[in-house]
């Protein structure tokens, strides 16, 4: 077999492993999906009467109320599935790297990316089924999404890049922890930032300052796509910078994971 | 040496600094095809930093190491590929049943469906795990984790085994079936490198044994030629209260008392003219030993004879 043969079949291996590890342990990813859901509740049955008639004239379609809220605020609870499921990668990763199994893997002749690779396709793998049980909910509520299939399409490819991206971006968080609860902490910052962004409200009613950071921090461009993606809302430029934004996170993270990898192996 | 073959280990010079801690301090060791060898010394001497060097965990700082015939640095993955390694801290998938731990290490070490299967069934008959194969690793005793860990080094046939203090926290019947897997692999013609603190341990199993101490080697030698320099164990004294146990370290040199067991070791050769000198010594300053025992060398002896004997004479064999 080639080296790229054992790349493949070490990778799939770790998957495999990684993905029976997550079906062993389901009161993470149950907590982990729980998240979003409790919000999307909370925002659209205690909140979202007033913030719908509030919102009316920034809903598509001319909605107003409660079910014009769910349809505003879903692409955020969305994208704040997303920032949920990857406190578990970074879980999952430090709980390897702090493990004992670690040291097992790296005197063994497998690909050196397997490791790494393994975690982050098992992982995307949890998010976007938490993603597909959060979107279940939020039609099961009352969510009515007017995209058709190419822009269904459209909008499961953004949030399997910004998936793909956060998911990065928290292996290399759980690979800089020196511990499993500092790894279950960190990420945590990133299921804030819908709340900073236009994940609940529009940015415009915000106060200056908060309003400035709320433009430019990345979770609103996707959002804006997202929603309109799903509802029809305007996208103009934020569809470039969505992407921009998911590549470039991704291209980062991927390179901090890498080094940080190669250094602990060193140290 | 004069073994024709090349060593299977072999470091020249192995430095090792952790920060302002020195480590390991110009270890030299080589270890000939198919034997056991033993690193003996206490928590903190190197040991763990030497085994995690030579199984190309770590780099060292300067020095040279080849393992089956491989440079550590440069060959990374031709030595990864004729070692195993048993770390001193369990390196099983908690989450995962022994079988699926051992099914990972057969899928990595690519061994294919069919030859990995009975390579599984042997090695879960072969340490007595094929009752527990289905449940997690999570529920095993210490005893059995240890073999699965074992079973999971030995998936790939390394040539080359290390094993990190293979039996410190097991019980004394999961230590002697240990022992007997340890030998039972050597036969089979591998290379065991392995770790202990225990002189019975290295006495029981390698057939070279070296002494690490402050990440310098001070003695290494078969183990015979070790417990001739180690001459005889010591005398264990047993006291009623602190006061005697006080008196009685006042007049050893280099003994520390056990103050709460109340108990004080003299090194001893074990001879009659030793121990009627020891009992007349306590005789003189009139202090009442309530229980004395005559134990066989242990690690102590070894590091006292080999690190601490300047001052009193060598060696008489």
């Amino acid at each position: 077999m080639s080296a790229l043969t054992y790349t493949v079949s070490d990778s799939r291996t770790m998957l495999r492993r990684n993905l029976r590890r997550l079906r062993r342990y389901p009161s993470l990813t149950l907590m982990l999906v729980g998240m979003p859901i409790v919000f999307l509740l909370l925002f659209v049955y205690v909140f979202g009467g007033q913030l719908g008639d509030g919102l009316s004239s920034a809903l598509a379609g001319g909605h107003s109320g409660r079910g014009g809220y769910l349809n505003y605020v879903t692409p955020g609870i969305l994208l704040m599935t997303v920032a949920a499921a990857v406190q578990g990668t970074a879980i999952v990763v430090a709980m390897d790297m702090t493990g004992g199994i670690i040291d097992r893997l790296r005197t063994m002749a497998i690909a050196r990316s397997a490791v790494l690779t393994g975690h982050v396709l098992a992982t995307m793998i949890q998010t976007l089924a938490s993603i597909v049980v959060v979107t279940g909910v939020a039609i099961a509520l009352g969510f009515r999404p007017t995209a058709d299939a190419l822009h269904w399409l459209a909008a499961t490819g953004l949030i399997a890049l910004f998936a793909f991206a956060l998911i990065w971006l928290a292996t290399a968080l759980g690979l800089a922890a020196k511990s499993v609860e500092t790894a279950s902490n960190t990420p945590m910052f990133l299921t804030f930032l819908p709340f900073l962004g236009s994940g609940f409200v529009p940015t415009a009613t915000m106060p200056a300052g908060l309003r400035q950071f709320a433009e430019y921090q990345p979770f609103t461009p996707i959002t804006e796509t997202l929603r309109g993606l799903l509802t029809g809302t305007h996208i103009g430029t934020n569809g470039v910078f969505a992407v921009a934004w998911s590549v470039g996170i991704a291209l980062a993270s991927y390179l901090w994971a890498r080094h940080l990898y190669a250094a602990r192996r060193a140290g | 040496m004069t073994d024709t073959h090349q060593p299977a280990i072999l470091a020249t010079g192995v430095r090792k600094s952790f920060g302002e801690a020195v480590v390991l301090d110009g270890v030299d060791l080589a270890v000939a095809e198919g034997t056991i060898f033993a690193l003996l010394g206490p928590n903190g001497a190197g040991k763990t930093t030497m085994v995690r060097i030579l199984s190309t965990l770590i780099p060292a700082d300067s020095g040279t190491v080849r393992v089956a015939g491989h440079d550590v640095v440069g060959e990374a993955d031709g030595v990864r590929a004729s070692i195993g390694v048993t770390g001193q801290f369990s390196a099983v998938d908690e989450l995962l049943t022994g079988n699926e731990n051992l099914q990972l290490m057969a899928d990595l070490n690519h061994l294919g469906r069919p030859a990995g299967k009975a390579r599984i069934d042997e090695l879960l008959e072969r340490f007595d795990l094929v009752e527990v194969a289905g449940r997690p690793a999570s529920t095993y005793s210490g005893g059995m984790r240890r073999r699965l860990d074992l079973a999971m080094t030995l998936i790939g046939s390394p040539r080359v085994i290390f094993l990190d203090e293979p039996t410190t926290g097991l019980d004394p019947r999961s230590r002697r079936l240990m022992w007997d897997d340890i030998r039972e692999l050597a036969a089979s013609g591998v290379t065991i490198f392995l770790t202990t603190q225990y002189l019975d341990e290295a006495d029981e199993l390698a057939d070279r044994i070296a002494v690490l101490d402050q990440g310098r080697i001070v003695a290494e030698g078969t183990p015979d030629e070790l417990k001739r320099r180690i001459a005889g164990g010591h005398v264990r004294l047993q006291f009623a209260g602190p006061d005697e146990l006080h008196a009685a370290t006042a007049l050893f040199e280099g003994v520390t008392p056990d103050d709460e067991k109340l108990v004080l070791n003299v090194p001893s050769d074990g001879t009659v003219a030793s121990l009627r000198s020891l009992l007349e010594k306590l005789d003189d300053f009139r202090i009442e030993v309530e229980q004395l025992s005559i134990e066989s060398p242990d690690l102590d002896d070894v590091f006292f004879a080999v690190t601490r004997q300047p001052t009193l004479e060598k060696e008489a064999a």
